[in-house]
Formats: structure tokens, sequence, C-alpha cells
């Protein structure tokens, strides 16, 4: 009996120690946190992407309760996400429009010219360190899909011409694409926009046209075109106001030589 | 208890590295290295714990087993001693200092169940180390625990944009590394 009493004694003190311990110290060292933040924290759809500008969805949720970030700051998650964050808060929720990623690049592998064949790591970033890409053109996608592989909601697709496809319905414009980009090909847009200029080349016209069927030579005809003025010119590149756009499509039915008629897409 | 402390800290760092040659740990070494930020936090909480949990085993093992007689208990009171020391260690880092818990907090609960915090302990007590060698080998094999973390968290990065077969991607040339590197350390095992 003696042994088994001396066992069970010393294991009961020392484990009551330990919870006597715990429990003063839990007192003691009592950190009041906001129960709101993991509700809010709930309701966040978890993939931590860092679009919001926070470094998690846990960071994001601290902040919107503190009222350092708005309702909305989860540009991943939407306007239903948005919606259960202010039900959380009992506040009421701004409708952002939803966005969308574009990229910015139509020159594939059979309309843009290479200076030379890339064999190293298969990755962007590390083809743009040398000689600053394959591309002739330097502002071009690479099309190694940096991109496609960082996606955290797996909504980009490397299509067969070497350009990387967004899957509308998945993206959720969280922006990691824009970041992981060496040339910033994709850009987030309104998903209601309805003409943009899908070509990234502030080169000259003349060293546009040798080098990529695709690529705006910012003749400047679309500027002309456009009755509402939405079209600008900047640096031989035209970009599209989306909020002055009304899709008419007067601008990409004057494109000279049919070349930038194919930057210019029309959503429904 | 021959050799210099020279030659002891070179053991417990290197030559009996605890993550390459006696593979205690090896959750947070194939789990956290995927990234040199994680590798680097965790194996700050590992020190800092597993300096705190060896020498209060070794106390609690000289002090209560040793004079009751009850080294069969020895498994479940260093299990105990370590959850409850490291629940208090949250508790005071999350009051004292808000930085550091951002840094190590979510490692913490982790270590918990960590192989090389309670096998540590227990080595200690096997080798029949006196307080001051105790100390040195908990605080020195951590610093080797944090080596190896940090080689591996290196290479890990370098995998990241290296053409990889998506059949050996992920956890399996995790595991082949880690053998590799574990065959190298084999090379010091003379020294000593």
């Amino acid at each position: 009996m003696g042994p088994i009493v001396i066992a069970i004694g010393a294991m009961g003190v020392l484990g009551l120690a330990l919870s006597v311990i715990l429990g003063v110290a839990s007192k003691i060292f009592y950190v009041y946190v906001d129960p709101r933040i993991t509700q809010v924290a709930d309701v966040l759809p978890g993939a931590n992407c860092g679009g919001c500008g926070y470094a998690g969805c846990s960071d994001c949720a601290a902040a919107i309760v503190e009222g350092k970030a708005p309702v909305n700051a989860c540009k991943a998650g939407g306007a239903s996400v948005a919606q259960a964050v202010a039900g959380v808060l009992g506040v009421s929720a701004v409708a952002a429009e939803r966005e969308v990623a574009r990229i910015f690049c139509k020159g594939d592998s059979a309309k843009a010219e290479r200076k030379f064949k890339y064999m190293g790591i298969n990755d962007c970033r590390a083809a743009m360190l040398v000689s600053g890409g394959d591309k002739s053109c330097s502002y071009g996608c690479l099309g190694l899909g940096t991109c496609v592989a960082n996606c955290p909601f797996g909504a980009l697709s490397m299509g067969e011409d070497g350009l990387p496809r967004v899957d509308d319905e998945k993206c959720t414009a969280c922006g990691t694409c824009v970041k992981v980009c060496p040339r910033h090909i994709p850009k987030v847009v309104p998903v209601s926009q309805k003409v943009a200029s899908l070509c990234s080349s502030h080169d000259v016209g003349k060293l546009v046209k040798e080098i990529c069927e695709a690529g705006c030579l910012g003749c400047g005809l679309c500027k002309k075109a456009c009755p509402e003025k939405a079209v600008e010119v900047v640096k031989f590149l035209s970009v599209v106001d989306a909020a002055k756009c009304t899709g008419c499509g007067k601008c990409f039915e004057k494109c000279p030589t049919g070349i930038i008629q194919s930057l210019v897409f029309t959503v429904v | 208890m021959e050799q210099s402390w020279f030659m002891f800290i070179l053991s417990a760092i290197i030559v009996n590295n605890i993550l390459l040659i006696r593979f205690l740990g090896n959750c947070p070494f194939l789990g956290v290295t995927t990234a040199m930020d994680s590798a680097l936090g965790m194996s700050a909480a590992c020190i800092f714990v597993n300096v705190l949990s060896g020498v209060l085993c070794w106390i609690f093992q000289k002090a209560v087993l040793d004079t009751l007689g009850l080294e069969y208990l020895q498994t479940l009171a260093f299990i105990l001693i370590i959850a409850g020391l490291v629940q208090f260690v949250e508790m005071v880092i999350q009051k004292v200092s808000p930085a550091l818990y951002r840094a190590l907090g979510i490692y913490l609960p982790l270590i918990t169940t960590n192989c090389m915090i309670f096998g540590v302990a227990v080595l200690n007590i096997r080798e029949d180390y006196d307080f001051m060698h105790t100390l040195v080998y908990s605080i020195f094999t951590a610093v080797g625990f944090s080596m190896a973390m940090v080689i591996m968290a290196g290479i890990r990065e370098r995998m990241l944009i290296a053409r990889i077969p998506k059949l050996l991607d992920g956890v399996p040339l995790g595991l082949i590394t880690a053998g590799m590197i574990g065959l190298t350390f084999y090379g010091l095992a003379g020294i000593s």
C-alpha cells in the first residue's frame, strides 16, 4: 500500500500545485481580448491572403473591431463577408463593388517575340534577373506562371498560349497576383468595367510594332473616337477610365490595323 | 564528466545534434521550416522553453522523485511540468510583452508536445548531469535545434523556386532533405 499512496500523493500534489499556479496566473496575467475580434475572425474567409494589408485574417479582424479598418476591409470576402462582419458589429455595411483581376497583356507566345530561350528556374521573378526577361517587350507577361502559383484562391490558370487566365467566379481581387508579378501585369479592376486597354507597354509605337502583334501603339485614335472622353494616352499607352466609359465600342472600332481591337474587350 | 566544457557544448550543438542525430522534435522540423520567419520564431520559443523545462524537471527529479523513490513516474511528472510551464509562460508573455507574444505566441502551444523538450529533460537525468551541465546542455541542445531549423528553412526556401517533380513536392522532399542533412552530420560523429 505504501508506495502506491506515495505515488498517488506525489502526483496529486504536483497536479494540484500546477493547477493552482495556472489558476492564479490566469487571474494575475489576465489580458482583456475583445470577444468580437474572435467573432469577426470567424466570419472572415481565413485564407490569410493579405489583400487587406494586414498580416492575416486575425490581424484584420482586430483592426476592424478597433475601428482602424472599414467593415468591408476584406476585399477577398466581398459583399457577403462585409455583411456578416457588419452583423457582428451591429452596423450597416456599405456595399463595395466586386472587383476582379485582369491580365493587362495580350502578347501570347504566337504574337510577342522573344529575345532568347530562357531555361532557368520556372518563376517570372527569376526570369527577370536574366537580362530583364526573355520577352522582347520589357513590359509584357513572361508567362512562367508566378501569379498562378501564388493565387491563394486558385482563380488563375496558365493558358495554352502562355498567358494566364482569370476565373471571374473564383477571383476575389485580393491583389496577390499584382504583388508577386515582377512586371505588374495583373491589375484589379471593377467587375463592371466594360472596356480596357489590355496592354502594359509604354514603348513607342514603332518599337511595339516590331516586337509584338498585340501591343498598344499609343496612336491616340481611340482617344479621339471616344465621345465620353474616357480614354487617355499616357506615355504611348491608352488607358480607359472605367468611371466615364459607357462601353459604346467606338474606340476599338477605330483602332488601326486591327491591333488594338484585340486589346479591348467587352464584358456583358 | 571528463569532457571539457568546449567539447561538451560542441557535442550538444553539432555532434549529437538533437534533430539530426537523435531525431527528436521532427514535427516542427518538417512543419514550420517552410519559411525562415516561422523557423526563427519556433527556434527562439524552443530555446526559451527548453532551458526552463530542462532545469525545472531536473530540480523536480532530484528534489521529489529521487527522494521518494518514484523514478518510474518520471515520464508522467515531466509531461505535467512541461505542459503547465508552457501554459504559464504563455500567460506571462501575453501580459508582460505583447510584442514578444505576437512573435512567439502561436508557437508556444505547439511546444507543449515537442519531443525535444521532453527528450532533453529525460536525457539530463539519464546522463546523470549535475545542475550546471543540465543548464548548459539545455541551452546548447536548443541552439543546435535552432541551427538545424535554420539550415532546413534555408534549403526549403530555395526549393520553392526550383522545378520539383509533383511526386516529390512537399513532405516527401522534406523527409529526403532531412535524411541527407542528418547523414552529413553523422560525418562528425568521431569528434568528442
